[in-house]
Parts: C-alpha cells; sequence; structure tokens
C-alpha cells in the first residue's frame, strides 16, 4: 500500500541493495578467485590444459569467421560515413587516419568483445549453471577441488589469450575495410592510402586496443562464470543468468572502455 | 570393526534462508556401519545429506567425519577432509563433458601418482563393480538415469575411501540391479569395513542392508525414531513409524 512516493523511494531502496549485494558478491568472486589463480601460478601442473584449450578452440578458432566479417564491415561502415563527410573538404586522404585510429584503438577490441559475450560469456553461464543444476558443482566440491580451478581459471586463461588475437585479425580486416572505400569510391590511389596509414599510425596505438582487449576478455570470463555460479537450480534461473550475464558484460565492458579512453588520454596517448 | 564413531552429528539445525528444515538433529555412525536416514519425501533427507558433507554451513551445531569438526575448520582442511570420503548424487552428477571413464579417473588424476595405465586398470575393476563393463567411453548424455547413477557410484569408490554417502541410490533402478547393488553395498562393508551413509526409500533394500536407521519426521522437524529397521517396524512405540516401514494402505488411503 502506502502513498506512491514511498512506494518510489521503497523500490529505489531494494534495487540499490541489490545492485550493492551483487558488487560485494563480486568482489569476492574475484578475490576468491585471485587465490585459486595464484595457486595455479605457482604450481603450473595444477591447470587443466585440456579444458583450456578446448575453450580456446571455442573462444578463439570457431569466433574468427564471424570476427573477419564484422569487423571487415565495421571498416567499410567507417571509411563510407568519413568518405562523405571528409569529401566536403577535400581531405578525403584522411579517411586512412580516422579509419585506422578508431579501428585499433576502440571498434577492434569493442567489436571482439561484443562477439565473445555473445558467444562465450553467454555459453559459460549456461554451461555452468547447468552444471549447478545436476549437482556436479557439489560433486566437483566433495571430490576436494575448488570449482574455480576446473571451472574458470581455464576459461579466464582462454579468453585472455584468445582476445587479443582476435583482436588483431579484426585491426587488420577493419583497415583493409576502409581500404576498399578508400581506393574504390575515394578513388584514392592503393599506395598513397597505404602510406598514410602507415605514416600515422604509431606502436602505442596498438599496443593501447590490445590492452583494451586484455581487460574485456577478463570481464567476459569473470561475469559468464560469476552469473553461471549465481544462477538458481531451475531451467528457468539458468536462462535468467545467460541472458544476466551477457547485460552485464556488455555494461562493464563499456564502463571499462570509457575509463580506460580517459586514463590512456590522460597519459597524452 | 571399532565402536568409534566416523561420522557424528551433533544438535544440527539446518535450514534455507529463513526456514528451519531440520532441528536440533544428533545421532552418530560407527565404523563399518551401514546407516539408513529415511523419511518422507521433502523432509529433508537431502538437505541433511549436505549439510553432513559439508556443502552448506548449518544454522546452529556441528558435523565431525573422523574425528574433525566440518563447520569450524577452514577452506583448505575441510578440502582435505572432502577427499577421505565418497558421495553420490540423486542424478549421478556426473561431469558432462568428460566420458565415464574419464569421470572415474579425475580423482585418481588428480589425487595418486599414479601412471595412466594403472588408472585404466581401476578404472575398468570399478566400472565392472557397478556392471557397467564397456561404457567407459559412453559421454554421461548416453547413458540411462540408472546407469548414470551406477557410474556416479563408481566415481565416488575411486579412490577406495572408508566412508561413502549415498543419496537414493536404487531409486529408479530395476529390482535386479538394486538387488545387485544391495549386494555390493554389503561386500564393500564385508571386504573393505566401509562405512556407508544411505539416504533411502527402498523399504527392501533398506531391510536388506541397514544396521541402523533413523526416521526424519516432517511435523516435529526432528528424529521420529532410531533403531534397526525390523525392530522399529515390529517394535516401534510409534504408530507412524511402523506404518512407515510397512508401506501401511492407510497412509495411501489418505492421500
Ligand atoms: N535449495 C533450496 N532452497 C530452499 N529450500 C530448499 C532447497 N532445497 C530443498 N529445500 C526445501 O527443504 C525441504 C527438504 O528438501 P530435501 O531435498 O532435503 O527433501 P528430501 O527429504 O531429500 O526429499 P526427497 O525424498 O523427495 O528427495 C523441502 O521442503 C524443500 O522445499
Ligand atoms: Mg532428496
Amino acid at each position: 500500500m502506502g502513498s506512491p512516493s514511498r512506494e518510489l523511494v521503497e523500490r529505489i531502496g531494494a534495487a540499490s541493495t541489490s545492485v550493492f549485494r551483487d558488487m560485494i558478491e563480486m568482489v569476492c568472486f574475484v578475490g576468491d578467485l585471485s587465490k585459486v589463480s595464484w595457486r595455479v601460478l605457482r604450481k603450473p601442473s595444477q591447470l587443466r590444459w585440456k579444458e583450456t584449450l578446448y575453450y580456446m578452440d571455442m573462444c578463439g578458432s570457431q569466433a574468427v569467421p564471424i570476427v573477419l566479417m564484422i569487423c571487415f564491415l565495421m571498416g567499410v561502415i567507417l571509411g563510407f560515413q568519413a568518405a562523405v563527410q571528409m569529401r566536403k573538404f577535400g581531405t578525403e586522404l584522411y579517411v586512412a587516419d580516422l579509419v585506422g585510429f578508431s579501428i585499433l584503438k576502440e571498434l577492434g577490441p569493442l567489436m571482439v568483445a561484443m562477439i565473445a559475450t555473445g558467444r562465450a560469456g553467454s555459453a559459460f553461464a549456461a554451461e555452468i549453471g547447468t552444471m549447478k543444476v545436476n549437482d556436479e558443482i557439489s560433486a566437483l566440491e566433495t571430490m576436494g577441488f575448488a570449482p574455480s580451478r576446473f571451472l574458470v581459471i581455464p576459461k579466464i586463461l582462454a579468453m585472455v589469450i584468445v582476445s587479443p588475437v582476435l583482436t588483431v585479425f579484426g585491426d587488420v580486416i577493419g583497415i583493409a575495410g576502409g581500404f576498399v572505400v578508400g581506393t574504390t569510391m575515394l578513388g584514392l590511389p592503393l599506395m598513397a592510402y597505404y602510406n598514410r596509414t602507415v605514416e600515422v599510425l604509431y606502436p602505442m596505438v596498438f599496443i593501447l586496443g590490445m590492452v583494451k582487449s586484455v581487460v574485456f576478455a577478463l570481464i567476459i570470463a569473470v561475469i559468464g562464470c560469476l552469473r553461471g555460479f549465481q544462477s538458481e537450480c531451475n531451467a528457468q534461473g539458468v536462462g535468467r543468468a545467460t541472458t544476466s550475464a551477457v547485460v552485464t558484460s556488455i555494461f562493464l565492458i563499456v564502463i571499462a572502455d570509457a575509463v580506460l579512453t580517459i586514463i590512456f588520454s590522460l597519459m597524452g596517448y | 570393526m571399532s565402536n568409534e564413531s566416523v561420522v557424528e552429528v551433533k544438535n544440527l539445525t539446518v535450514g534455507y534462508g529463513d526456514i528451519v528444515v531440520l532441528k536440533n538433529i544428533s545421532f552418530s555412525v560407527a565404523s563399518g556401519e551401514i546407516f539408513v536416514i529415511l523419511g518422507g519425501s521433502g523432509c529433508g533427507k537431502s538437505t541433511l545429506l549436505k549439510h553432513m558433507i559439508g556443502l552448506y554451513t548449518p544454522f546452529r551445531g556441528d558435523v565431525l567425519i573422523f574425528g574433525e569438526s566440518m563447520v569450524n575448520s577452514s577452506e583448505d582442511e575441510k578440502r582435505k577432509l572432502m577427499r577421505s570420503f565418497g558421495v553420490t548424487y540423486q542424478g549421478g552428477a556426473l561431469f558432462g563433458s568428460l566420458t565415464v571413464a574419464e569421470n572415474i579417473a579425475l580423482p585418481l588424476e588428480e589425487y595418486t601418482t599414479k601412471t595412466p595405465k594403472e588408472i585404466n586398470e581401476v578404472v575398468q575393476q570399478k566400472l565392472a563393480l557397478v556392471n557397467l563393463d564397456g561404457f567407459g567411453n559412453y559421454m554421461p548424455s548416453e547413458l540411462s538415469g540408472g546407469m548414470r547413477k551406477r557410474a556416479g557410484l563408481a566415481r565416488a569408490m575411486a579412490l577406495d575411501p572408508t566412508l561413502l554417502f549415498f543419496d537414493e541410490p536404487s531409486a529408479g533402478l530395476d529390482p535386479i540391479t538394486s538387488a545387485e547393488l544391495d549386494r555390493l553395498i554389503l561386500r564393500l562393508r564385508e571386504e573393505l569395513g566401509t562405512t556407508i551413509v544411505i539416504v533411502s526409500h527402498e523399504l527392501d533394500s533398506i531391510f536388506t542392508v541397514a544396521d541402523r536407521a533413523i526416521l526424519l519426521d516432517k511435523e516435529t522437524k526432528g528424529i521420529a525414531a532410531t533403531g534397526k529397521p525390523k525392530d522399529l517396524r515390529d517394535g516401534s512405540p510409534n504408530l507412524w513409524v511402523r506404518e512407515f516401514l510397512t508401506r501401511s494402505k492407510l497412509k495411501r488411503d489418505v492421500v
């Protein structure tokens, strides 16, 4: 009952506590994970290589076609949009700058992260959630294993190894997309576009993109696994966990992207 | 068989969230004993078992396994303690990404220094024990429910633990397999002196294997009776206990 304004306050209060609780759980999960990771680091024989390779295949090699396709189109779209504007000023050659910087700094890592969220993050949550429903997590625990060593570390490791590689692919093919627009639609000479691209881009731009892609990979793997462990023990619960993994990952990736961009620009890049 | 207790449950109160499922439960299981936890559906048998094996933290009370507290030990001590016993779950709980043989081999790979060949031998032996010879290379999803359950049993026995917890091992098995399971349980105790705690509904099997049973009561959230199942059936002062153990028609009429 109560007045509408009171209800509003109550709702905001309830929502805040649940967000706050969620944040605490996230911090606990990461803390617990660091402990297990430290142990695996000191004793690498504890790492489950078979699982790690499986996830590298699943999140990496199998994602190559879609990454190539989306990043290429991204480059084409960027090049096209830039061309329309640049033409007005007769500065067509700057399309190379715009495409190069945008792809390396932003769109390469971001597109790869979005694809990985949809492919890998959701799969992680669904997999762990289903294992929970089937008592498999309990079985791991009562066999004396830390579930995160089996279920989380291989996924994180696979993502962190594979994401930068995918991003390199995405970067190259994205720039190629811009190149296609530049040389066909704008009629720029091949060598001029190529030289301009090589001239303006410097290694640090590429490295910043790689840093982003590693951070995004961590977010995707950790959130996917966390949501899986938080899943309720029924089919709907697993479905909700999967949705939540995707939504939370995208949200955190965008926040991380903003923060990293600000930090990098403060550092002068 | 000594009379020292392997499992000791002390004033245990368990539940979920705000709901108390069982209150002030105390009992102990002696070494080499086959101990059965009975009770109507939903009275908290699985809940009690999950607290005994350390998956959940109880509201109050303590569980001692081999004299060591499950509740008050650190994460690492608990893990170590958990390795000393085997558990099977109601649905088998095999790891879906591994074959049946890999499931059974997992604890051996992780906790022993056996060579792959020796591990394979143990795996084959455990599979034979539960009548699953030749199914080692199947994925769990390719097995029937009862087969999965038996494979789970084989995995629980991989390290030859001296203490086993079974949640409904024979539910869903055909009468012959179920009887074989009873024989297996008795043989484990005979040959290895294994202590076994079973949650079960199958009256036939209970009368065959159980040394002692407790009957949980949903109403009082406590233990309604303790003793040898035959004695309880024939001589318990509590009518409900006698009815429970004779599958009285009365109960069905009420439903
Ligand atoms: N994860 C859970 N969260 C909240 N309540 C639960 C949970 N699991 C079980 N319960 C409740 O605890 C009570 C006991 O459940 P439990 O699974 O222990 O019953 P059981 O005796 O094993 O039944 P069955 O013979 O059908 O397996 C039930 O009333 C159930 O609703
Ligand atoms: Mg149960």
